[in-house]
Order: C-alpha cells, then sequence, then structure tokens
C-alpha cells in the first residue's frame, strides 16, 4: 500500500507518495534529506530526533510520517534567517552547549518549544523541561546554561520566538 | 515494522467500521514502538486524530469532560482542569517526558492500560466515567488486568468524565530511566469517601481498602503509620523487586496525603 501525504516542512510545500510505515524522521531525512535530524535510539528515549509538528516538539521517529499529512514540519534547517542564527542556536554555539553534538537538534529543538510555553524558566524547569532529551557525553552542565541564556535573549527580542 | 493499511477517519462510525482486523491509533506513544519491535502485527492502523470532536477539554454539569485524543500536555495546562481538578493537571504533567505530552493522548493510555501508565489510577482514584461509541463504562469495572479493559474489541473511546474534587494528589517513584512509574499513588477524598489507588505496582492498577478506611478516618499521612502492603503478586523486574515495590506504597501514599492535605 502507499499513501499520499502532502505537509509543509520549513515553509516549503511537500508531496510524496509513501509506505505507510514511513517514520517522519526517514521521511525527512531520506526522502528531503534534511539530515540535521538525528536518529539516536529509534526507540523514544533520547530526543535526537526532536521537530516541530504544528509548534509542539515531537520525537519523529516515533510518529508515522501519514500522521504529519497536513502539518506544518520545522526542523533544526528551519530556525536559521539566512546566516543568522535562531537565539537558541546562537546561545548553544556561545555556552558551547554541546560536546560530540550529536544530540544537538534535539536540544535545541525541545528548548525553542521548552521557552515559548515557560519563557523564565528555573533551573529545575530546564532540566525538567530537557528530561526527554539525553547527551549521550552527559554534557548537560553547559547544554542547561545555553537553554538559560537563550531565555534571557528570547525575551529581549520575542520577534525570533515567533518566527521560529 | 510489519506492512498495514493506514486508514484515517474522519468520523467515529468510519473508524469503528474500519477497525476490525487493526488497531485504532491515537497518540501512537506506545502502538508505534510496539510495532517497530514487531511487538503487534495490525493488518490496518485507523488514526482518530482526524475526527473532529474528540479532542478537548470541557466543564460539563460539575464535571470535567476530556476528549479521549486530548494530549497529556493539554490537560497539564489547562486552566480548566488545574483550577477544578489540579491532582490530575499534576498527574498529565509528568507522563514520560514533554515531547511524549505532546502526543500521547488519554485515551490512548487508558484503553493501552500499561501497568505503568499514571492515567489508570487518576480514573480509578476519581471513580471517573469512561464514554464509548457505544455505552458509558465506570472506571471500577474498566481495567480488567495487565494490558486489559472491559472494552470489546473495535469499542472506541470517545470521552472520560471526571466528577470534580479538588483534595486529591498523586505521587509517583519513577524509575530513573524510563519515568515510568514504580509505584504510583493517587489519593482522592470525595466528601467521606477515600480512594487510595496503586499504579506501577502490580499488573493492573489497584485499590488499598484498609488505607483508604484509616485515611476516612483521620485524612492524614500519620493515620497510615504501621499499614503495609503485601510484596505477593506485585512487579518484580530489573528495576525493583515485589519487596522494594511493596516498601514504595505506603511512602508514596503517605506522600500523596500530605500533598492533598495542603489543597
Amino acid at each position: 500500500m502507499s499513501v499520499s501525504v502532502a505537509l509543509e516542512v520549513n515553509g516549503r510545500a511537500v508531496s510524496l507518495e509513501l509506505d505507510p510505515r514511513t517514520l517522519l524522521v526517514e521521511l525527512l531525512r531520506h526522502e528531503l534529506r534534511l539530515t540535521g535530524t538525528h536518529v539516536g535510539c529509534d526507540t523514544s528515549q533520547c530526543g535526537a530526533c526532536v521537530v516541530h509538528v504544528d509548534g509542539r516538539a515531537v520525537k519523529s521517529c516515533t510518529m508515522l510520517a501519514v500522521q504529519a499529512a497536513g502539518a506544518k514540519v520545522t526542523t533544526i534547517e528551519g530556525l536559521a534567517q539566512g546566516d543568522q542564527l535562531h537565539p537558541v542556536q546562537a546561545a548553544f554555539r556561545n555556552c558551547h552547549g554541546l560536546q560530540c553534538g550529536y544530540c544537538t537538534p534535539g536540544m535545541i529543538m525541545t528548548t525553542v518549544d521548552l521557552l515559548r510555553r515557560n519563557p523564565n524558566p528555573t533551573e529545575h524547569e530546564i532540566r525538567e523541561g530537557l528530561e526527554g532529551n539525553i547527551c549521550r557525553c552527559t554534557g548537560y552542565q553547559n547544554i542547561v546554561r545555553a537553554v538559560a541564556e537563550a531565555a534571557v535573549a528570547l525575551r529581549e527580542a520575542p520577534a525570533a520566538s515567533a518566527s521560529a | 515494522m510489519y506492512a498495514f493499511n493506514y486508514v484515517r477517519a474522519g468520523s467515529v462510525s468510519e473508524a469503528v467500521q474500519a477497525v476490525p482486523g487493526g488497531n485504532f491509533l491515537a497518540g501512537g506513544m506506545t502502538l508505534l514502538p510496539s510495532l517497530k519491535l514487531r511487538l503487534a502485527r495490525p493488518d490496518q492502523l485507523v488514526d482518530l486524530s482526524a475526527i473532529p470532536g474528540l479532542a478537548g477539554i470541557e466543564e460539563v454539569g460539575g464535571r470535567i469532560v476530556i476528549g479521549a485524543m486530548t494530549r497529556h500536555s493539554d490537560v497539564a495546562s489547562s486552566a480548566l482542569v488545574r483550577a477544578k481538578i489540579p491532582a490530575l493537571a499534576d498527574l498529565a504533567g509528568g507522563i514520560g517526558d514533554p515531547l511524549v505530552r505532546n502526543r500521547g493522548t488519554i485515551g490512548g493510555s487508558i484503553a493501552n492500560n500499561d501497568p505503568s501508565a499514571d492515567y489508570p489510577a487518576a480514573v480509578v482514584g476519581f471513580d471517573a466515567t469512561i464514554i464509548t461509541d457505544r455505552r458509558e463504562i465506570p472506571a471500577a469495572a474498566f481495567f480488567t488486568g495487565l494490558f486489559s479493559t472491559a472494552l470489546q474489541p473495535g469499542e472506541l473511546v470517545l470521552r472520560v468524565s471526571f466528577p470534580i474534587v479538588h483534595r486529591a494528589a498523586y505521587v509517583k517513584f519513577p524509575s530513573p530511566a524510563s519515568r515510568y512509574a514504580m509505584v504510583g499513588v493517587m489519593v482522592v477524598q470525595a466528601g467521606r469517601d477515600v480512594r487510595v489507588v496503586v499504579t506501577g505496582a502490580g499488573p493492573c492498577v489497584f485499590r488499598l481498602p484498609a488505607f483508604e478506611q484509616a485515611l476516612a478516618a483521620n485524612f492524614s499521612a500519620a493515620a497510615l503509620e504501621g499499614l503495609t502492603v503485601p510484596a505477593d503478586g506485585l512487579n518484580q523486574d530489573l528495576h525493583g523487586t515485589a519487596e522494594y515495590r511493596a516498601h514504595l506504597v505506603p511512602v508514596m501514599a503517605g506522600r500523596a496525603v500530605a500533598q492533598a492535605q495542603g489543597r
């Protein structure tokens, strides 16, 4: 069986014929070549594959591509405005919120959603908000710092948050 | 994943007609991992997400009615649930992680009846009513065993209706790895009735009548002193022994009572 799936990815309309078994992350990586979204565990534990579907951060390894039909999907590639990094991306770079970088796209996508819901989180709320994202290097200290710095940046320039 | 046909149902009747031989697909937070592990092999997946009216929260006749496709994050952040049944908002906000809460649904959670799921404790604790496409099922009759419910094949949960009860709390001891409840205890004081409901510890959610009687006489954590739960029949796995879980039950119950008293 194949099904027609039409959706919007990073502002671009996409229409494909897919096996219904295709995961959203497979659509993004294999069909659209948007390889910024990573597959870490493939068992919905690590959060490396987090993207936004209609503005909500979700694990794209645990969603069928057909479930995203009609939705607006944003991946890590869709955050920057041209050469200008999204404030969350900039904060991760400033704070060195990464070690190997594998978990970073998911961390950043989760952070954007987290800060949209809670623009001024405590350190505890940041750590709870990142509960679904695992850094195998255990580089959490700088990741948490990056989220706190991004929160300040977004509060000072809220337009960046709205456009993401 | 084995191959399946995919149907995006546009109405409840279309979904129920399409499902024989297949599975309803709600948020997919348990079903999709099961399919990926080839633990399930449905011929057909019937996606419920496009059916109008299955998601949402409203107050109807002094009860809070939650649509089956309502995501955990929406229950957790609902001002209505927070104001009327704060313990339910807390419980929903503690399920899995934020990404799972953005997809997982109340209907999917209770229909699956995972022994470590959080929602069954609330459904039994508040004595909620489950409304399906063909009948209303009281909470006490809904959860029948490990991954088993009173739902008939092809029966679809539409809504869950909770009485408004302020004095309640849910406290769980999550597995440090999976965040599933090793033991979760819901304590509800509704009028003179007290319900103490345990999830995670056994094959299915269960009540503790001795704890309930003690709390009905004296609603305080002190009333639970000396009460124990036998380890017989409790879950035992690499996360903890049955004895460990038995020990956790009164500890979590005491914390839940203390939290409920603050409400």
